[in-house]
């Protein structure tokens, strides 16, 4: 879970020791002899002071490092507290070493022209499914740190993060990161990196956020090049939402940046896109533990409590104003989440369902793009269709249930939204396959993406060859320097949210890398594939597939449940079917024999336990009709294409 | 204790050499420190003695005496002859207990079954597994193919009316045509009980290895079971009626040839087991040794049972374990035995063809032929 605060007495803890002391609310740990002392108070600080930039970077390219690095460097960490990726507090973000949530850290840098500035770092998500969140952080800013290591070059995640910086005229300060790595090529990379920006590759900085080298000049250039916050400091307050997190003793706190005016202590305050208005029970800045203050100026960066318990009540991307008197404009650029992708979720003990009603509604509070409805399936029971905003996504809220929750769940395989036209005329929006209406479907409409593919020249024919499967179509190809190229594909995102990004990772060594955006939808020979067991239809592996491809899906499918299923006493027929024509057919054949021969001197206890151990697998399958289906089998659903990779 | 069957197993943990299918609590003499067949026969009476004392004054004489191994006739013929003369002197034996011991073919002669047969045992049981020199290479068994019913003939010659031959099917590698000679050459040495046991690869063996490695293919379930099958109809044949899922035996003049020892297994008698992990089971209370012998060894001559753990069965886990064992029995198991809730299970079971549907009407759970080879589902569809 991200606390946000450890326990609701850390707080006044804190407080007490800044107060007790008789000191600025800001000041260090005892240890870090640099800290300026001098550095302007939150709510107290002249814009042209501040500096307000972001980190773009691929995962694994070093930004937790170099923002750990930049704590110690400003002393608002003392070394003996520093603990590897201090800002990624959730345990999922530090073991797959990715930022999920945002943070806001704010940073007293003496500079080397001798003024302590206030430098406010903004961490931003950096995953594909993210970018609406990435998007809101970076209007946040006036200037981003373009991160890229060494070794690696620029990934197309952190291409199209450049890109959207660029269009929020962003000043770009590119950086190669890990020259300290024996493999590190940064006369390469930096003329790469110049290329794309149009920078002189002089201008690329050269750091190493392990060893701390360069960080101090970085720092330097931080305040040199980016501009200073402007805004209109007499205006009715305005403020973006660009983060909004739950905790579970404060309620949602939500990180804002100011525009315009100013946000104070006790001030009633409004939501301009929900039009709801709250208390600022108290605001602050995080630097980097939670330090409140009386107010928040132009153009600073903090966070806001309310008291409300749902982050769908301060949405990212929102304004916030004050509720008398406020601002008639809006900062623009809010929008709703959209789920992109539906997976149903079904507990593997079905007494377990409250409890995932439960665990949902928990989540949910933390995650406003989280969305589910319940669902019946006769062959998993109760549970709920869930919308998530792509595949990582879906795969961190099930890791979150089961282990913040402790549910043992089946996920169906993961599917995008279909708008079905009938020949009368009615519409249909499906986000569950097994919906798909029967008889007369005059077109059927599917999301599409405009996928940037980032790889090696070398994997350019392997790469068009997977599209191409995939029913992708090249739109164009550009070369970022002799041997890295930039493929742009529009292609279905039904076709990626399998295993597509596998595919690519194993068809390029790894190399290549992918970022996608959703790009409307398109018309497409869409149908339904059931698959049948003892003649009955399941569910739960009803899949919309491509005619064309719909018939290597069914045999595919088909083999596999004949491989997953275990064989029962009697003989169990599975078909791929669409509507009523079978289209393949495999046969589990029946059990002849499950008898253990022997008891071994008299050791019934070993024979009991055995038997007990039986009965406690036979729990775990789900019995549709008279067959018993183990868990696998649904998961295996999940990776049936031809000749799917090594699962990540 | 009552008038119930009363039966002791010893367990002699020690074999010539080990075979790669095995998994029972055995050593090769000199491979382990601290421990040898020696000190068997000291060790078995100082734990008879002990095991006496602490259960007290009882009314039942021992029924049944069960040598098994590891490889009992790796010990001579006098060692085994002074444990069992230690059983009779501490608990007495009944004037028809039987005597079993294994025996491997090549561990025994005439001398040896005169022997036996003069100390008061009744019954042998050996290893045979397959007559196949291939089947037996694969499972590390030293004898010659035909040694095994040779040595049945060299036991009926002594005086034994009970011998019997154990056999294997399914060693990977196996072939039909192998396994009908097996079953041939084991009838024809006329033994009046047999034991089948499908291989089974258990974790940990040398077996598992190979077979995870590739080396050797599991034999398939289906084929598992046609043998079978042949095994019982060869065996009806030859006048030997199954009584128990792996175990087929003659009706004859001195009446039925089964082993009354294994049956009070099935049956939830009472026994006491002597030896390195050998299990016991008294009145609802199970418990079962050390495996290791010398650890066994220095507790018993410390004067202590050489317990390494028993479980006090709960009324539930004697109602399963009553259901999985005496399911396997031909003579079956009164339906009132089974839990209410399973009671309608009994009806599917028996429209499936699992269950012989006179003996259920009578009130009788029996295994049909296809039940048998299913019987663990059986179990765990009634438990």
């Amino acid at each position: 879970m991200w606390i946000l605060f450890r326990s609701a007495e850390i707080v006044p803890h804190l407080m007490n020791k800044s107060t007790r002391r008789g000191l600025p609310a800001h000041v260090p740990p005892v240890g870090c002899k640099d800290y300026p002392v001098s550095a302007p108070g939150p709510g107290n600080t002249p814009p042209q002071l501040l500096r307000n930039f972001c980190i773009i970077a691929h995962i694994d390219h070093g930004k937790s490092t170099l923002a750990d690095r930049m704590l110690q460097l400003t002393g608002v960490v003392d070394p003996r507290q520093m603990r590897a990726q201090y800002l990624d507090r959730m345990d999922i973000e530090r073991e797959r070493g990715i930022t999920i949530k945002s943070q806001a850290v704010r940073l007293p840098f003496t500079a080397s022209d001798g003024v302590t500035y206030v430098l406010n770092l903004i961490d931003t998500p950096g995953h594909v499914d993210f970018t609406y969140e990435v998007s809101r952080s970076l209007a946040a800013c006036e200037g981003a740190v373009l991160l890229v290591d060494a070794a690696q070059g620029i990934e197309a995640q952190t291409l199209a993060n450049l890109y959207l910086a660029l269009e929020n005229d962003l000043q770009i300060i590119p950086v190669l990161n890990k020259i300290d790595l024996p493999a590190a090529q940064p006369e390469k990379y930096a003329a790469e990196l110049a290329n794309i920006i149009g920078c002189d590759p002089a201008d690329v900085l050269r750091v190493s956020a392990k060893t701390g080298e360069g960080v101090d000049d970085l720092l330097n250039t931080v305040v040199d090049l980016i501009p200073a916050p402007v805004g209109d400091a007499d205006a009715p307050a305005r403020a973006l939402i660009f983060d909004s997190v739950y905790d579970a003793y404060r309620g949602v706190v939500t990180y804002v940046r100011v525009i315009d005016g100013e946000l104070k202590h006790r001030e009633r305050i409004l939501m301009m896109s929900t039009k709801s208005t709250h208390e600022a029970l108290e605001v602050g800045v995080i630097s980097p533990e939670p330090i409140s203050s009386k107010a928040l100026g132009v153009g600073e960066v903090g966070y806001l409590i309310t008291g409300v318990k749902d982050v769908r009540q301060s949405r990212v991307g929102d304004t916030i104003t004050v509720a008398s008197h406020g601002a008639t404009q809006a900062l623009g650029g809010y929008r709703d989440p959209k789920p992109m992708v539906f997976s149903g979720l079904y507990p593997l003990d079905g007494s377990d369902f409250p409890d995932l009603r439960d665990a949902l509604d928990k989540l949910k509070l933390n995650d406003a793009a989280l969305v589910y409805e319940p669902e019946s399936s006769a062959a998993l029971g109760f549970g709920f269709r869930c919308g998530f905003l792509g595949l990582l996504h879906l795969e961190i809220v099930r890791e979150r249930l089961e282990r913040e929750f402790g549910l043992d769940l089946i996920s169906t395989a993961p599917n995008v939204v279909y708008q079905v036209t009938m020949d009368d005329g009615s519409t249909f929006v499906v986000t569950n396959p097994s919906e798909f209406p029967e008889g007369k479907v005059s077109k059927v409409e599917e999301p599409i993406v405009k996928a940037t593919i980032l790889a090696p020249s070398d994997y350019v024919g392997a790469i068009m060859e997977l599209c191409q499967t995939r029913r992708g179509t090249l739109q164009g190809m550009d070369y970022l320097s002799e041997d890295r190229v930039e493929m742009r594909y529009i292609l279905p995102l039904a076709e990626i949210v399998f295993d597509f990004f596998d595919q690519l990772k194993s068809r390029t060594k790894g190399y290549a890398s992918l970022d996608y955006e959703p790009s409307g939808d398109q018309e497409a020979d869409l149908v339904k594939v059931d698959i049948l067991l003892q003649g009955e239809a399941v569910d739960a592996f009803s899949a919309v597939v491509h005619r064309d491809k719909s018939y290597a899906y069914g045999v595919a499918m088909a083999a596999k449940l004949r491989e997953l299923i275990p064989r029962q006493q009697f003989e169990v027929p599975i078909q791929a079917a669409i509507g009523s024509r079978i289209i393949a057919r495999e046969t589990i054949r029946a059990i002849r024999k499950d008898v253990l021969a022997k008891c071994y001197g008299g050791d019934i206890t070993r024979k009991r336990k055995l038997l007990e151990k039986q009965k406690e697998g036979k729990k775990r399958m789900k019995t549709v009709g008279r067959v018993e289906v183990p868990q696998e089998a649904f998961i295996a659903a999940l990776s049936t294409s031809e000749d799917s990779g090594p699962k990540k | 204790m009552g008038t119930r069957p009363f039966g002791v197993y010893l367990h002699v943990p020690w074999c010539s050499s080990r075979c790669g299918y095995c998994d029972f609590n055995t050593y090769v003499p000199g491979a382990i420190e601290a421990a040898s067949p020696a000190s068997f026969v000291d060790d078995a009476i100082a734990e008879i003695r002990i095991a006496r004392a602490l259960m007290g004054e009882q009314n039942a004489k021992v029924s049944t005496v069960f040598f098994g191994g590891g490889t009992p006739t790796l010990l001579p013929a006098s060692s085994l002859a002074a444990v069992l003369a230690a059983i009779d002197d501490q608990f007495g034996l009944a004037v028809d207990a039987e005597v079993t011991t294994e025996a491997n073919p090549e561990s025994v002669n005439p001398n040896y079954f005169d022997e036996l047969l003069e100390a008061g045992f009744t019954r042998i049981s050996l290893g045979m597994q397959s007559s196949a020199a291939s089947v037996l290479a694969t499972l590390d068994r030293e004898h010659t193919a035909g040694r095994a019913p040779q040595a049945a003939r060299e036991a009926f010659a002594a005086g034994f009316s009970e011998v019997s031959l154990d056999l294997i099917y399914g060693t990977p590698g196996e072939t039909d045509d192998q396994w009908q000679q097996s079953l041939h050459d084991a009838l024809a040495a006329e033994p009046t009980h047999v034991s089948a046991y499908s291989l089974i690869v258990e974790q940990g063996t040398k077996m598992a290895r190979l077979v995870k490695s590739g080396v050797l293919e599991p034999t398939d379930d289906d084929v598992l079971a046609r043998r079978y099958e042949w095994a019982d109809e060869a065996f009806r044949q030859a006048g030997l009626s199954w009584y128990e899922v792996s175990n087929w035996a003659r009706g004859g003049p001195n009446g039925f040839s089964m082993c009354r020892h294994n049956l009070g297994y099935w049956r939830n008698d009472d026994w006491l087991g002597i030896g390195a992990g050998a299990h016991s089971h008294v009145a609802g209370l199970r418990w079962w040794n050390h495996k290791h012998p010398a650890r066994c060894s220095a507790q018993v001559m410390a004067g202590e049972l050489p317990v390494a753990d028993f479980e006090r069965l709960t009324n539930s886990e004697q109602a399963v374990e009553e259901v999985m064992l005496r399911l396997r029995l031909a003579e079956g198991l009164p339906v009132d035995r089974i839990a209410s809730q399973h009671r309608a299970d009994v009806d599917r079971l028996v429209s499936e063809g699992l269950l012989s549907p006179a003996d259920a009407a009578a009130g009788l759970l029996v295994l049909t032929p296809r039940g048998r080879l299913l019987a663990d589902f059986v179990v765990r569809s009634l438990t």
